[in-house]
């Protein structure tokens, strides 16, 4: 059985590079998703056709061959990365080419009605799109955010075949060094597993936080008993918002991070 | 929302308007000292030849018509026939095909250069735009702002306004509109009576000096329209904004109304006071069109 010693030289560091790589990962895919997200949208051709090149091009990348390449083959024009960051980078790069995709779909599943009342108010471009466009988008990337969030934690097992001693790198060194290949990858499992359940809390609380901040879910005051709050003006106004939306929409599926 | 208390809101919102007329004729002036030279009676609103096609479809076929500062002109006619894509162009939600248009005496979306007509950049469409204000069929509030913000946003972005000066503004134009107690709701929380009125109060912040109205009760419930129709009339007659309405709703167009245009395949048929167009159209087709909404 491995022991105590193995566990906090190895393991527990293990997990600590997990979550760093998950992390930092996150943070770079955040930045191009949203770069490469708003960028597919701008009236300039050349923009999207830039940021829709680097899209292609990365979602149809290998992103385990992609950190062998930033690992070995970068060196070989003079830029040697460190081991963690070729992982981080890697990953960085590929998920936020698929997170540019959810950022883009949201934003385009906002409905027409919006824009136009920003225009009707003299908005410029970047003002709609701030003030009107991703705090309404921002509450429909949370679920498909959280999906590309836990294949992220579950691809930094790459880091792994660089020499980044993350936990699963910990893992099959505790297994070399003790045969006991059962508990080992068990372990592993369940390890990813709550970490990946950790992620999915997180990013609900988030969720619940982004669509009260627009009202879709307010908070509670007054309660039921008060006389004009509560209850009696939510069915009416509800109604009457979906039906506001319903009219207004574009006539394609409201759909997420769906195909092009 | 129970249609009790949207009516009861409605008679808070005319006593309410008797208190703040004061405060109206001010916002009045202001919108001249605001705006730019035109004063009242002057053409305000010019189309000329302007024709809109959706694919093969021509909607507006070389429309010419005019619009007199501080009058209020009801556009009706069969849907179809082109009258909210006239609001629409004028909004910049939609550009012409052919034509041009003129508000205040400058081109909408066209600039001289050099003694040649071009398109306009979105410095120059944004000017313009400024002295154009409008209210939507679905309302289109924010739902990601809470009322105040929905009516405060633009006047800070766009006006330059202080938030406090805004505020102070969207209050007067809440009470106006009878929501006052509603500042810190969600539009999600009102009534589409409730919201059209805020999306009413948001247009006026701007203190544009044409309102366009297209279908503006169209989506509501019927107990509803009545407090909707009663905050327009108390503006169009407290004020001299002018206003391009579109609606069905016959009544409300010949009470506030300066002028109606009969609209039918993308042209004007004919115009005039709306005492005559209702009670004695010279062509057939208003005949025909009056006969079967009212």
């Amino acid at each position: 059985m491995m022991s105590s010693e193995f566990f906090t030289t190895w393991f527990l560091p293990g997990i600590w590079i997990t979550v760093q790589v998950t992390v930092c990962a996150a943070a770079l895919g955040a930045v191009i998703a949203f770069g490469t997200g708003l960028a597919r949208g701008s009236r300039l051709w050349i923009v999207r056709f830039v940021a829709g090149a680097y899209f292609e091009v990365f979602r149809g990348m290998s992103a385990l061959v992609l950190m062998f390449w930033m690992f070995f083959a970068l060196p070989l024009f003079g830029w040697q990365l460190e081991p963690l960051w070729a992982g981080v980078s890697a990953l960085g790069l590929t998920y936020g080419a698929y997170g540019s995709e959810i950022v883009r779909g949201s934003l385009a599943a906002v409905p027409a009605a919006q824009k136009e009342a920003g225009i009707a108010l003299d908005f410029t471009r970047w003002q709609r799109l701030r003030l009107i466009e991703l705090p309404q988008a921002w509450p429909e990337m949370m679920p498909p955010f959280n999906n590309l969030l836990i294949e992220l934690l579950k691809g930094t097992a790459l880091v792994s075949v660089i020499t980044v001693a993350d936990m699963t790198f910990a893992g099959n060194l505790l297994r070399l060094g003790t045969n006991e290949t059962t508990p080992v990858y068990t372990l592993l499992l369940v390890l990813y597993f709550v970490l990946a359940f950790v992620i999915t809390r997180g990013m609900r609380m988030l969720e619940r936080r982004a669509k009260a901040g627009i009202g879709e879910r307010p908070e509670k005051r007054g309660g039921v008993g008060t006389k004009s709050g509560g209850v009696g003006t939510k069915p009416g106004g509800v109604g009457a918002r979906s039906g506001a939306r319903g009219e207004s929409l574009p006539a394609g599926p409201r759909s997420v991070g769906g195909g092009r | 929302m129970s249609a009790e208390t949207d009516t009861a809101q409605t008679e808070t919102a005319r006593t309410d308007t008797a208190q703040t007329d004061t405060a109206q004729t001010e916002t009045a002036q202001t919108l001249d000292a605001v705006a730019d030279p035109p004063v009242d009676g002057s053409e305000l609103i010019r189309f000329d030849q302007v024709t809109k096609r959706f694919g093969d479809n021509t909607v507006l076929d070389r429309l010419d018509f005019s619009v007199d500062s501080g009058k209020h002109v009801t556009l009706i006619g069969p849907s179809g026939s082109g009258k909210t894509t006239i609001l629409r162009l004028l909004m910049t939600l939609a550009t012409p095909d052919e034509g041009t248009i003129k508000v205040g005496g400058a081109y909408l979306t066209h600039e001289e250069r050099g003694g040649k007509l071009v398109r306009a950049g979105e410095k120059h469409v944004r000017e313009v735009r400024k002295n154009i204000g409008m209210v939507f069929q679905q309302f289109n509030l924010f739902p990601n702002m809470k009322v105040l913000r929905n009516i405060t946003e633009a006047p800070v972005t766009v006006l330059g306004l202080s938030k406090d000066e805004a505020e102070e503004r969207a209050r007067e134009l809440l009470e106006l509109v009878g929501l006052r107690e509603h500042v810190d709701k969600y539009p999600g929380q009102l009534s589409g009576g409730q919201q059209q009125r805020v999306a009413i109060a948001r247009a006026l912040a701007m203190r544009p000096r044409v309102l366009l109205l297209d279908e503006v009760t169209s989506a509501l419930d019927p107990e509803l329209v009545v407090g909707v129709l009663d905050v327009l009339r108390d503006i169009a007659r407290s004020t001299d904004i002018t206003m391009l309405c579109v609606t069905h709703e016959m009544n409300f167009a010949r009470d506030i109304s300066d002028q109606v245009l009969m609209f039918d395949s993308g042209r004007v048929i004919e115009s005039g006071p709306p005492q005559k167009i209702f009670s004695d159209p010279e062509q057939e087709r208003t005949r025909e069109f009056l006969g079967a909404v009212l």
